[in-house]
């Protein structure tokens, strides 16, 4: 705490007191200016270099790339239609399937779980986060693509088979497979950062409800979920933009044709691992111009699964504080 | 009636809390596993020469992958140099001075970086620094990764400052410090944990980073002695190992990401600790 | 406390990892094709311990990714498993010189019960591919296997998903014994595939195909070997059923037909004993040297490898060149300048 404010204070006779130096505050707010805008800068760079390279692709293509479902290097014909079908499929089901999943590991950590379970959990949960997206794909197609296709897919086109989603042969790698995996990798994320989020719900909030006579869910819900709506959906939006991103994992278990099915037993394609594949070798103008291309219609994808976030939510954004 | 509705309060809450508990595990089994499937494919491959020795050509066993080792905490150290501050601070500025739309647009802005794949990071820096340097290089890389953290660290940071209540920041004001002063010295502190969470989670996200390295870091079988030159990375020689036709090379790879997520443990465990008498909060 | 403890951390490991160190060595890098990775890996290693002034530092991210970095300058030499186009070609700021190092096989792999040792016509592969054979006891694979039991199941395709070297020389065969694929898909490091899953790299092929029952995939002789897959023989040219060893592509490069600049395809040649599905891989370097002391060590490099390297391909699984062609590479690679 500053002495000098309080002596101030007390001074007698001082009549104009000089003001605290506004230097250093103007100086720590441009700083935090600067540093804020490197997000956008980045935006523009990042958007810039993916613009200049689908340009030769863009001049070709046209907005009907987003449209076209053919994908044929050899002739030079490309659309990107598949690629953002499985995109939104695999990204919006794997965050179905890890919201649900990481909240109810956030509240378990933070409210029911005993002390000596709470830390190496917690570890635990952390070091999912840590494990390499080429290992995890190794692992899913090797270990949890198998047993899918053995066990759990079998018995949901059994019980489930005559819904369109649960048709068609099972391969065992597919869209379903690939938005298993992306749970997978965004839960750590979401959970991290509900855990936190519940975290600093104060303790008063939770001792009133209990008060009040709730019982252990109550309390959960009015004093801790109520209040940390908005914290939840940056925990999701984190969560979701990895899932978007996510490449090695997803190509190794979505089986790489580029096709529009209505079952998530198909395989399926997304812009991500269709970019991470064929960037390295991709040779010839048109080809390496229309993986950018596919780079811009996955920042497109982005920004449209952001909007539609921030609408359902709607009121969810609202500052805490002015 | 009232008995009644009351025990099915309490069986409902008890039939919840299992269902967390069950959820935990459910989360947790896939680490199991892979753990699991780690450990037994690539434990025999972990010896001291793994840590000491450098990577041996095709069809000679053993070996290891300690420039990739040292490579990877490297690049994690610089990518750290940029990613934090700019990141940090970043949140600071969104949560202490910004305005309701500029905080929207940021926000928006970093969400859409979040989602861009770590290839086109690679890509984008390989266009902006390894093209005109005409050669790969560890400041490449790190410079790489550290664009992937910045998003990350300036959303968790904001989010983190957000739930400091604003009781604070009223007393600082009350009591005269200047602004920067109260947010350096008290916010900052409250928020720290959960900032540091928010770090950590960057961290471990980029050093497990393949795609950004493969055109900027480059790789390199020797160790690097300049930071301008190419510099190997666990993720890099995991995936070449990983993609190889040997057994042995198979075994090293899970090895190697057996040592990466110990690492990034160490890493997590080691900075809660030293920041455990420092940081105090709200709450537990 | 905190922030300075991180920072002495910091610091410290980047003073290990600085230019403190002044090494005396010279680091030449390289990047491109996965095919040759373990050749290539063992011959740097080897010729660091005949040269140690030099590091050779070689990384597999693609024969695209190796002909567009030569082109860009980042590196000081490239690798390729297809020839780079002419267009490409334009693009280099100097003459390119394509130097073949070593071949090698893409084999027919599948998952079948028993491991049986099937027979494929090029053709019959074609269409399987194609999706017009679509089961296992179809009369034509039947025909050519007399003496196996087939299942009556699907045929599960498995390609590349990513492009590559191996899918290339895979449907240049394919392209040169079968008509309507060369017309409804054609040639390329990446097509589109009429049916089938993608996989990514060899590893993902081997990989699915171990674990689909009834699947069929193609992938580089080395994996085949390492992980005990079962191959198919295929009907060459001149009519026989070959397996691919070391010996019929040796022998398919002997028959190949090779041009001035070197840049050619091998499949489907005329030999009695040649394997029909291989091809061959380049090094990709600049005529006129940038550097003339990185130039003098690599072209003392591509000297040692056409002599001592050559004789460490057969224990890895790779066919070396065969003499004649030795010494027309040799005496490209003299006309390298520094």
């Amino acid at each position: 705490m500053n002495a000098s404010a309080s002596s101030q204070a007390h001074a007698p006779g001082k009549i104009a007191l000089s003001p605290p130096s506004r230097a250093g505050d103007a100086a720590f707010k441009f700083l935090t200016w600067c540093m804020a805008m490197m997000i956008f800068v980045l935006v523009a760079v990042v958007g810039w270099e993916l613009f200049a390279g689908a340009a030769p692709a863009l001049k070709a293509f046209g907005w009907r790339f987003l449209v076209r479902s053919d994908w044929n290097p050899v002739s030079s014909d490309f659309g990107a239609l598949p690629f953002i079908f499985g995109t939104f499929v695999s990204s919006l089901l794997g965050l179905a399937i890890a919201l649900p999943l990481s909240l109810a590991t956030a509240v378990y950590l933070t409210e029911l779980a005993p002390g000596w379970v709470r830390q190496p959990a917690i570890s635990l949960v952390e070091m999912l986060a840590a494990v390499p997206s080429v290992i995890l794909g190794l692992w899913g197609i090797f270990v949890m693509v198998p047993w899918l296709r053995d066990h759990l897919f079998k018995s949901l086109q059994k019980h489930l088979g005559f819904l369109p989603l649960f048709q068609g042969h099972i391969y065992g790698v597919c869209v379903l497979s690939a938005a298993i995996i992306i749970a997978i990798m965004i839960v750590p994320i979401i959970t991290s950062i509900s855990r936190e989020v519940f975290r600093a719900v104060p303790e008063t909030q939770r001792e009133a409800a209990f008060a009040l006579g709730a019982t252990r869910w109550e309390v959960t819900r009015l004093a801790v979920l109520s209040s940390s709506r908005r914290g939840i959906f940056g925990a999701a939006m984190l969560g979701l933009g990895r899932a978007l991103g996510e490449t090695m994992a997803v190509t190794m278990v979505i089986g790489n044709r580029p096709e529009i099915s209505a079952s998530l037993f198909a395989p399926g394609y997304t812009l991500a691992s269709a970019i991470a594949n064929e960037f390295s070798e991709a040779t010839g103008d048109i080809y390496l111009s229309a993986l950018f291309e596919l780079g811009l219609a996955l920042l497109l994808v982005t920004i449209i699964i952001n909007i539609l976030a921030h609408v359902l939510i709607g009121a969810v954004g609202r500052e805490k504080h002015g | 009636m009232n008995d009644l509705h009351h025990k099915w309060r309490k069986a409902k809450s008890a039939a919840i809390s299992g269902l967390c508990f069950v959820c935990g595990v459910i989360v947790i089994l896939p680490l199991a596993l892979i753990l699991f499937h780690l450990v037994r494919q690539g434990w025999s491959s972990l010896d001291l020469s793994f840590f000491t020795h450098l990577p041996k050509p095709a069809g000679e066993s053993g070996g290891g992958m300690a420039n990739a080792i040292v490579g990877s905490l490297v690049l994690l150290g610089l990518a750290v140099l940029i990613g934090v501050p700019v990141g940090v601070l970043g949140g600071v500025y969104l949560s202490e001075f910004g305005s309701i739309r500029l905080n929207w647009c940021v926000r928006f802005a970093a969400d859409i970086l979040n989602g861009t794949p770590s290839i086109v990071w690679g890509i984008v820096v390989w266009a902006l620094v390894v093209v005109p340097m005409k050669g790969f290089s560890a400041y490449a890389g790190g410079l790489a990764l550290g664009f992937m953290m910045i998003p990350l660290v300036v959303r968790a940071t904001e989010e983190m400052l957000a739930l400091v209540p604003n009781t604070y920041r009223e007393g600082a004001l009350a009591l005269g410090i200047p602004k920067w002063k109260s947010v350096l010295h008290i916010i900052l502190k409250i928020a720290g944990k959960g900032i540091i969470t928010g770090v950590l989670l960057a961290c471990a996200r980029v050093m497990g980073e393949t795609a950004p390295l493969l055109f900027t870091a480059f790789g390199n079988r020797f160790w690097n002695h300049n930071l301008s030159e190419p510099i190997a990375a666990l993720p890099l020689q995991i995936f070449s190992y990983a993609i190889g036709p040997y057994d042995d090379w198979h075994r090293q790879a899970w090895a190697g990401a057996l040592v990466l997520i110990v690492v990034a443990l160490a890493i997590n465990a080691g900075v809660r600790i030293i920041t455990r008498g420092n940081v105090p909060s709200t709450t537990k | 406390m905190t922030t300075r403890t991180f920072a002495c951390i910091l610091a410290a490991a980047l003073a290990c990892s600085g230019p403190g160190r002044l090494s005396a060595q010279l680091l030449i890098n390289g990047a491109g094709a996965t095919f040759p990775y373990p050749i290539y890996s063992k011959w740097f290693d080897e010729y660091s311990r005949v040269d140690p002034s030099v590091r050779f530092n070689y990384q597999s991210i693609g024969s695209g990714g190796g002909q567009k970095q030569i082109l860009e300058g980042t590196v000081d030499f490239g690798a390729s498993d297809g020839p780079m186009s002419d267009q490409n070609l334009a693009k280099a700021n100097g003459k390119i010189l394509h130097i073949p190092t070593v071949a090698g096989a893409d084999v027919i792999t599948y998952n079948l019960p028993g491991d049986p040792a099937l027979q494929l016509d090029g053709p019959v592969i074609a269409d399987i591919f194609l999706g017009k054979i679509t089961k296992w006891n179809d009369r034509r694979i039947a025909a050519a296997n007399t003496g196996l039991q087939l299942p009556d199941s699907d045929i599960v395709v498995v390609h590349r998903s990513d492009g590559s070297g191996t899918t290339f020389i895979f449907v240049d065969y394919l392209s040169a014994v079968s008509p309507e694929w060369e017309k409804s898909v054609g040639r390329g490091t990446a097509v589109k595939w009429p049916v089938g899953l993608g996989a990514k790299g060899n590893e993902g092929v081997t990989g699915q195909v171990k674990q689909m029952p009834g699947a069929i995939g193609y992938v580089e002789l080395a994996y085949a070997v390492q992980n005990k897959l079962p191959y198919a023989a295929v009907r060459n040219a001149a009519g026989r059923y070959i397996p691919p060893s070391i010996d019929s592509v040796t022998a398919a490069l002997a028959t190949a037909k090779i041009p001035e600049d070197f840049r050619f395809s091998m499949v489907n040649p005329p030999g009695e004993t040649a394997y029909p599905i291989a091809g061959a891989t380049w090094l990709l370097v600049y005529q006129q040297q940038r550097n003339p002391e990185k130039g003098a060590k690599l072209v003392e490099f591509l000297k040692w490898a056409m002599k001592e390297g050559e004789k460490m391909a057969p224990p890895l699984n790779y066919s070396p060149l065969p003499a004649p062609l030795v010494q027309r590479v040799e005496a490209e690679i003299a006309g390298i300048k520094y």
